[in-house]
């Protein structure tokens, strides 16, 4: 089944952001200008629109194994401000993959927006694996933003991974994503960011590692080409006995700039932290290595920041 | 064939140019095995990296089967049939073994096909063949690699920077058969290798010994050899990496030739 609400571009960028060509199985919710373009919910995993309109509520019964949720967004007229409140309460004991993604095709004039709070409630000893893509096109004037914001409240012995992906097209992004881990349970975050042309892009992260046994590993890889900017913010608070790990790795070419800053805060005898933090330009080797196969310049440039990005 | 026509690389140093290659001149014929041996700090590694066209001469031409590649980019030099294998090999984040071959064949080589050259260099492929070339690799799993990619590449001409260098013994011992293969299925092609290994050397077709920036002899591997055995330029056992043989530094002795104690020795010598 195609879907039949969305045009080609629309078509496109659902593409880009949640490698989906088709209705995806499952339970899903697909957004479109800032209106419904299709949902449907499993016998496990429940969609609901909020009572005020704000957002939806996905409710994932607990012991739900297997499962996915796809609720990408896609924005295609300039001028929208699109904002909408995702909850996400998952059950005890789950194991389910929940795939997010925001595109936005601008080719007006006028500047589009989309912020998407997601709120994710973690029970206990669930798993979580959760992807999400930003992606932006469009040779308008206008300006592609988005600015998320995600919350995570795990419960004990839970576990849930993040890939936050955005590598093209967007043109600001203030990203927040704060956690709050509870004893036995663990975070991972894998980040790839990519920003050119005049981009600006923040990206913060505030963990709070509560309960014995908790931890986290932020690993983010960035890309600032052009003249674009980034500022990574990469925050754990070890509040117990805790392991955590932050990692900024980064590459810039051109005019690029970027600003880490990794923070660690230990408030209990018996958390482990541990950031690294590491900016540069590609390095010479690396591309003498690749030309030495018999790619150019600019083709070793682009075999190493994909791989970077990978 | 490769030739050297009066090559010569100099470095300013301050306001002072030093000459690291002082007019140097040789050739590689087509199927044959050379070395290139000598002291370290003679210029041997720079002499690879003016082949593979990373540095520039600063005068003097080089032709690869008759045709001046002096003024050819790296990337020219390499699609013209010049593989070059570092001496310190490089890391990358995120790319794998497997993509690293792929980009050296310059095609999409099956996963088996891959494999076969990581065996060839002693590594268990389905270990290595999806890993990253990154900093989880050691120096002599990195090497292996390197050279791999060159075989991967099959061009005409492979030059390979000390290969030995960050190998343990145990390992090169396996490797040398990898050299020895390439001595027997040379068909068409030819080798040059930068190596103090009188395992290597003992393959060679020819033998040219740098020192100072010039080429001190050259000749075959009969009349060459035989000389070099006992010198650093021909060791018998592995050197770490960057090709530093361990060395002893002498005794200080007094004018009667007794051993001084350090105590006793006069300032910065201690």
């Amino acid at each position: 089944m195609e879907f039949k609400k969305l045009d080609e571009i629309q078509k496109r960028i659902l593409m880009e952001v949640a490698d989906l060509h088709t209705v995806p199985e499952g339970a899903f919710n697909i957004r479109s200008d800032g209106q419904l373009a299709g949902r449907a919910s499993s016998a496990n995993i429940e969609i609901v629109s909020k009572e005020d309109g704000s957002g939806i509520d996905i409710h994932i019964k607990p012991g739900t194994k297997n499962e996915s949720v796809h609720i990408p967004v896609v924005l295609s007229k300039s001028g929208l401000h699109d904002v909408v409140y995702n909850d996400f309460y998952v059950g005890e004991d789950c194991d389910v993959i929940i795939v997010a993604g925001c595109g936005i095709s601008n080719c007006g004039g006028m500047d589009s927006e989309h912020d998407g709070i997601h709120r994710f409630y973690v029970g206990k000893n669930a798993k979580v694996r959760y992807v999400e893509k930003h992606y932006g096109e469009g040779d308008g004037t206008g300006k592609r933003i988005l600015n998320p914001v995600t919350e995570v409240y795990m419960e004990e012995g839970s576990h849930v991974e993040m890939e936050m992906v955005q590598i093209k097209g967007v043109d600001s992004t203030d990203r927040s994503t704060v956690a709050k881990v509870a004893a036995g349970a663990s975070l991972i975050v894998k980040e790839r960011l990519m920003t050119h042309g005049e981009q600006t892009a923040a990206s913060g992260y505030y963990v709070d590692l509560n309960g014995d046994g908790s931890s986290a590993d932020i690993v983010s890889r960035s890309v600032a080409r052009d003249k674009s900017y980034q500022k990574l913010d990469l925050r754990i608070n070890g509040n117990a006995a805790c392991s955590g790990h932050t990692e900024c790795d980064s590459i810039i070419m051109d005019e690029g700039r970027i600003l880490a800053v990794p923070q660690l805060e230990a408030n209990c005898t018996d958390s482990a932290l541990i950031h690294e933090a590491a900016i540069g330009k590609i390095a010479g080797d690396q591309l003498i290595k690749l030309m030495t196969l018999g790619l150019t310049e600019k083709e070793a440039e682009e075999q190493i920041v994909n791989g970077f990005l990978k | 064939m490769l030739e050297l026509k009066n090559i010569r690389f100099d470095v300013l140093e301050g306001h002072e140019e030093i000459g690291i290659i002082r007019d140097v001149s040789f050739t590689i014929p087509d199927n044959k095995f050379v070395v290139v041996t000598g002291p370290n700090g003679g210029g041997k590694s720079t002499l690879a990296r003016l082949i593979a066209g990373i540095e520039k001469p600063t005068a003097g031409n080089i032709l690869l089967d008759g045709e001046d590649i002096t003024d050819k980019s790296i990337t020219d030099r390499a699609r013209m049939g010049i593989s070059y294998a570092m001496q310190q090999p490089v890391r990358f984040k995120g790319i794998q073994v497997l993509d690293l071959l792929r980009l050296a064949a310059g095609k999409r080589v099956s996963v088996s096909d891959a494999c076969q050259y990581l065996s060839r260099v002693g590594l268990c492929a389905k270990d290595y063949i999806h890993r990253e070339v990154n900093a989880s690799l050691s120096g002599g799993e990195l090497k292996r690699i390197e050279i791999a990619t060159v075989l991967a590449r099959g061009t005409k001409l492979s030059v390979f920077d000390e290969p030995e260098a960050g190998i343990d013994l145990w390992s090169f011992q396996n490797l040398i058969q990898v050299f020895e293969q390439m001595r027997d299925s040379i068909k068409d092609s030819s080798i040059l290798i930068i190596s103090h290994q009188e395992r290597i050397l003992e393959i060679a077709d020819e033998i040219i010994v740098v020192a100072d920036g010039m080429i001190e002899r050259q000749g075959s591997r009969d009349e060459i050899l035989p000389s070099l055995i006992g010198t650093t330029s021909a060791v018998g056992v592995c050197v770490p990496l960057g090709g530093k043989p361990a060395q002893v530094p002498p005794i200080p002795v007094d004018q009667n030739g007794n051993p001084v104690p350090k105590n006793k020795l006069q300032g910065g010598e201690a």
